[in-house]
């Protein structure tokens, strides 16, 4: 993999920070908007919820925050808001809805990045397991096995997996993050959550196994039809070479692509993956907020986790522009 | 033309599969008042009566019978499903068209409009989408429809991209032709296979959100649907599995038939594909 | 088999599968390649010329085309018979071979250096510098300009030109007793292409090289082959001495496809009576802005204009041509004035006329007048609509009934000689040829003015070429249209054009009459275009 020289590397990426603000700005009036569609402010639900609460004192909580401004002051209040990292209040939780976010933050992460390594590392050895044996038994088990779970929807195969490995195998504990009441230190505590997050992040990443199995195995049949392949082999180099020196570089590429498409549907999924598994993370928060009707906490969740893909979206562009010397830089 | 087509799709057995098994779906689903009149959400009998007996997939946890909502979810999920894709492939095809024909300013402006939906977390969006037009059949259907356009204009793009730099469209411009006319007449024809390709899939796609969404509790309250009987009956896995195992099994055939279908329209859209 | 020879192909048959449009691609060919020879193949396409070099190699598609029968004889070996790993050892060592496409022949993802070693990493046993050090070498002796910044270089940053030097280094680092070349030049321009021609058969006589060269133009056999071996259909129909066949060819297929090649002097053409101006292009410029979707748009160095100050006028009846290498603006000056493009600024008269000024809807009334040809017989055709929809289609799009324009289509089918039974027939049932008719007729529907072709022949076979150029004479001499006629290859420009300007980096740096430009061309560019040309002595020998 070529590395690259710094200068370039740091210029591509203030380019692409640069880029990234308008996307961000848009998702904050975005954000904003949605939260006037909202039904009731957030003062009227939880004056609603205190149970018929003095008119006056609604009034004066409205003026605190600001609810009785004009809509585009409201804006500006908004986005200076933002700027200083202020996602505004949970009524619910009576917290700052950052505070709140980032504690759940790590589980969220934890799972949705060991899926994401999971599912391209095994998608890909599954790809080109597939295209190197194409046509035969193992190439066709691979093509049932990535059709079947490309078809399943994510939580049922959750629970379906609970219900063997959890509930009749009793292989793997059937939710949450760790066995809080054991109290669990260093490497055991480790290792405790490791057996916890077996079982979700399989069921998460599952689906985009798919997805990457069946791309890797197309784009390495595509690859291997390609002019510089018979050069290779006019070199006199060996198949083996031939698929791991040159074509496996090339065909990775548009699986690389696609990982990066990918990261924002993989959070999605994480939502319901932590529903099914009882996991602590964000998704398990804008869960509870949905039913809370904290419509200002799942806009932050909401917002936050956009702000998430955009910057691992540039690692993906990264990694292809060490990939693919072609890709122009500034 | 027709003829050939129906020859190759023929040939792709599981296509054929799946497709007999989708049509045998819409063929119960549409008989649902028929097979099972009456509100699918009544209590009929007592609860956890397992599949086979009296009531052929047994009752759920509040003695409801699992076949009236199979056969009445099933047309929750293929109406959602079908609305759902007709509006996402009509929104952007026609945007895909208009950037990939027009390209410069309008290309640039439209690319960015796409992107930034990209960006968005999909799934996410649609949960908060539903959430603030509180849920109904409309509102679940416009969430899926605002997540699934964006890939479908860059499809459109990419195809009407590639069908420009063609000669015989830089020979409709010279020999006059209106821009309506080239685009709808001379370039949209050419780009139909993978659209419907690409729209055959989605039907399936759309049916999973639309299944995850239920299944969180984002549902129409009144519509029952396969994604609400799983997620009622998740806390009840240890001891009545078939009340999730049944409506994902249905969900898992039909998204099953949906992509083999996809595959072998592809197939017969495409025949260079076969021999590569 | 004599101690010369390097190569005996014996009785060789190639079978194709099932779905392919012919069933064997080379048919029971015998043939040898000797010591310090270049044998030249020719043949127009589907002739099976590249499947025969390439079963030589063992780098048939598989398992689709198989060879079954035959023997080939490498230095006394059979290499049917041999197993996979002595045919490794065999390839890149014994045999070199170079491609037509270099840009696809490269992988992109790996420096040029890097690909290269790799020959030498499977064959030697060498250290790293050596193996840059002979690398860097054989770079010098092909004349690749600083071969430490080449050797580092991916294959995007290189011209076309010096990947395909990149290719010969690969090809002849282990100095191999075979070359196999298949259509090295076809994809480069026709200056590059005499540098590359005459660099192969500098290494070939230094390394006394049996050369295996596979061409379409013979003016490129004229250039390079000692001896030639004509194809047709899978069948050797024709072998001998270059001098013998390029002279005195015996099989009529051989004397066909040479009287076929257009000659490089003019014809002697009448004087034209004056007649009035269809065309007037005065000081047109165009320069593309590189497409950028950035959020911070650079101001980017104002880049050379791809036509600048641009002037043509083309008179009624007369054929016009645009002569240039690609990226000389020829094809942008085309499409300025079909307002494919629309220039930056200047002016396009057409009898009489501002076209360059009018809006699109105001120019539509305009485009009647001027109709194009296109150079991709098989993209210039919607392949979903019937042959007599689309040649049709400009009339009724400008307000003639449909019955009426569809009536017409037979007269005009028989114009560009076509069988009216055409009509009601899709594209994809056309050979590439008749397509290129129906995309005439389509153009001449119109009734225009001014025809613009834009090297409407370079796709097709050497034969079909001489049917259509002749074609387009004749429409010019019966129906008086003027042409504006692209192309890059001089032996075209020859044969159809009444005059010609030579364009080179946007500019026109030449016009006159075609017959002076050939006889006495005057710019150094245009000079140096002539005296590229392959085959030129032999063009002006073989002169009727």
């Amino acid at each position: 993999m070529r590395l690259l020289p710094s200068a370039t590397a740091f210029r591509f990426i203030g380019r692409r920070l640069l880029n990234a603000v308008p996307v961000l700005l848009g998702i904050a009036v975005l954000n904003f908007l949605l939260m006037q569609l909202a039904p009731g402010d957030a003062v009227s639900v939880l004056a609603g919820e205190s149970g018929g609460a003095p008119p006056e004192y609604i009034e004066q909580l409205r003026r605190q925050y600001g609810l009785d401004q004009p809509i585009l002051v409201q804006l500006a209040l908004y986005m200076k808001n933002l700027l200083s990292f202020n996602l505004g209040h949970s009524f619910r939780h009576g917290m700052p809805v950052l505070d709140l976010i980032l504690d759940r933050m790590g589980p969220t992460l934890l799972l949705m990045g060991s899926a994401f390594f999971f599912s391209l590392l095994s998608g890909v050895l599954l790809g080109v397991t597939a295209a190197v044996a194409v046509n035969t038994w193992r190439d066709r088990a691979i093509s049932v096995l990535s059709v079947i779970t490309y078809a399943t929807p994510l939580f049922w195969m959750g629970l379906m997996l609970i219900l063997l490995f959890s509930v009749r195998l009793e292989w793997f504990p059937t939710s949450g993050m760790e066995d809080v009441v054991a109290f669990y230190e260093g490497w055991d505590r480790v290792r405790d959550i490791a057996r916890h997050l077996v079982l979700p992040m399989v069921t998460l990443s599952l689906f985009y196994m798919a997805v990457y199995a069946r791309m890797m195995r197309a784009s390495m049949l595509e690859q291997r039809d390609m002019d510089y392949v018979l050069t290779a082999r006019a070199k006199g180099l060996t198949e083996r070479k031939i698929t791991y020196r040159h074509v496996l570089r090339n065909a990775l590429l548009p699986v690389v692509t696609m990982a990066g498409v990918q990261v924002g549907a993989l959070l999605g999924g994480s939502v319901v993956i932590e529903s099914v598994f009882a996991w602590p993370g964000l998704g398990q928060l804008a869960f509870q907020s949905l039913f809370a009707r904290d419509f200002n906490l799942l806009l932050g969740i909401f917002f936050l986790s956009a702000c998430m893909v955009i910057v691992v979206n540039l690692v993906v562009d990264l990694i292809y522009m060490a990939l693919d010397p072609r890709m122009k830089i500034g | 033309m027709s003829s050939t087509f129906w020859k190759r799709f023929a040939r792709n057995r599981l296509a054929l599969g799946g497709l007999v098994f989708l049509v045998v779906l819409a063929v119960v689903v549409l008989l649902a008042p028929v097979l099972y009149p009456g509100d699918p959400f009544r209590i009929v009998a007592q609860p956890f009566l397992p599949p086979f007996g009296d009531y052929l997939l047994g009752t759920d946890s509040l003695g409801r019978d699992i076949a009236a909502g199979i056969v009445h979810g099933g047309r929750t999920s293929l109406l959602i499903g079908i609305a759902a894709t007709s509006a996402a492939l009509l929104i952007g095809t026609l945007l895909g068209a208009l950037a990939g024909f027009y390209r410069g300013r309008v290309d640039s402006l439209l690319m960015r409009f796409t992107e930034f939906f990209q960006t968005i977390p999909t799934f996410l969006f649609a949960i908060v989408l539903v959430a603030i037009m509180s849920p109904s059949l409309a509102s679940v259907t416009i969430a899926i429809v605002v997540i699934s356009w964006p890939p479908i204009v860059r499809l459109v793009r990419a195809e009407f991209i590639s069908l420009c730099e063609r000669e015989f469209v830089q020979a409709s411009i010279v020999l006059g032709m209106s821009d309506r006319e080239i685009i709808f007449r001379q370039v949209l024809p050419n780009a139909f296979s993978p659209i419907i390709v690409a729209g055959s899939l989605m039907v399936a796609t759309a049916i999973l959100t639309e299944a995850a969404l239920a299944f969180l509790g984002l549902g129409d309250p009144n519509a029952i649907s396969w994604g609400y009987m799983i997620g009622s009956g998740r806390s009840f896995l240890r001891d009545a599995w078939w009340l999730c195992a049944i409506p994902g099994v249905m969900i898992l055939l039909t998204v099953l038939s949906i992509n083999f279908v996809g595959e072998g329209l592809n197939d017969a859209l495409n025949p260079r594909l076969r021999h590569s | 088999m004599t101690e010369k020879t390097v190569l005996a192909i014996q009785n060789l048959t190639v079978a194709l599968p099932a779905w392919a449009d012919r069933p064997i691609a080379v048919d029971n060919l015998t043939l040898h390649l000797n010591k310090n020879e270049v044998l030249c193949v020719v043949g127009e396409s589907g002739s099976g010329k590249s499947v025969m070099a390439r079963s030589i190699m063992g780098l048939l598609a598989a398992p689709h085309v198989r060879i079954t029968g035959g023997e080939i004889l490498f230095e006394e070996e059979n290499l049917l018979k041999v197993d996979a790993e002595r045919m490794r050892a065999i390839r890149g060592n014994g045999i070199g071979m170079i491609f037509q496409e270099p840009m696809t022949a490269l992988n992109p993802v790996m420096t040029i250096g890097r690909q290269i070693e790799e020959l030498l990493e499977v064959h030697l046993r060498l250290t790293p510098a050596e193996r840059k050090q002979r690398v860097i070498a054989l770079m010098n002796e092909v004349r690749l300009p600083d071969p430490e910044r080449i050797y580092r270089a991916y294959p995007h940053q290189l011209s076309g030109g010096q990947r395909q030097r990149a290719m010969i280094v690969m090809a002849l680092l282990l100095e191999p007793s075979i070359l196999i070349a298949d259509e090295p030049t076809t994809a480069l321009d026709v200056t590059t292409q005499a540098q590359i021609l005459a660099l192969i058969k500098e290494l070939q006589r230094k390394r006394e090289t049996g050369v295996l060269f596979i061409t379409h133009d013979f003016g490129v056999v004229a250039e390079i082959a000692d001896r030639v071996a004509v194809m047709k259909h899978g069948v050797l129909v024709e072998v001998g001495p270059a001098e013998k066949i390029l002279a005195a060819p015996e099989h009529p297929y051989t004397r066909s496809l040479i009287a076929a090649v257009p000659g490089l002097t003019p014809p002697r053409r009448a004087p034209r009576a004056a007649a009035p101006v269809v065309l007037q292009v005065d000081d047109v410029t165009k320069s593309y802005q590189s497409p950028s979707y950035g959020f911070l748009r650079r101001k980017t160095a104002a880049a050379r204009p791809a036509l600048s100050n641009a002037a043509v006028t083309v008179h009624k009846g007369e054929i016009v041509g645009l002569i240039g290498e690609s990226g000389s603006g020829k094809s942008t000056l085309a499409r300025c004035i079909t307002r494919l493009i629309d220039a930056d600024s200047g002016r396009i008269a057409l009898n009489g006329t501002d076209i360059g000024a009018l809006s699109r809807k105001a120019l539509r009334p305009y485009r009647r007048q001027v109709q194009m040809i296109f150079q991709d017989p098989f993209a210039s055709l919607n392949p979903r609509q019937t042959v007599a929809r689309q040649i049709a289609q400009g009339p009724i799009t400008q307000g003639m009934p449909a019955a009426e324009a569809l009536k017409e289509v037979s007269r005009l089918l028989e114009l560009v000689r076509l069988d009216p039974s055409a009509a009601d027939r899709f594209p994809h049932e056309f050979s590439g040829g008749q397509r290129q008719r129906i995309g005439i007729a389509r153009a001449l529907a119109m009734n225009p003015t001014l025809l613009v072709a834009d090297e409407p022949v370079s796709a097709l076979d050497v034969s079909v070429q001489e049917k259509i150029l002749d074609l387009l004479l004749d429409i010019r001499d019966r129906l008086g249209v003027a042409m504006l006629f692209v192309t890059h290859d001089l032996r075209v420009a020859a044969q159809i054009c009444d005059r010609m300007l030579v364009m080179y980096q946007g500019e026109i740096v030449e016009q006159g009459d075609t017959q002076t430009v050939f006889a006495d061309p005057r710019h150094s560019y245009t000079q140096s275009l002539l005296a590229a040309v392959p085959g030129r002595k032999w063009g002006a020998t073989r002169q009727a």
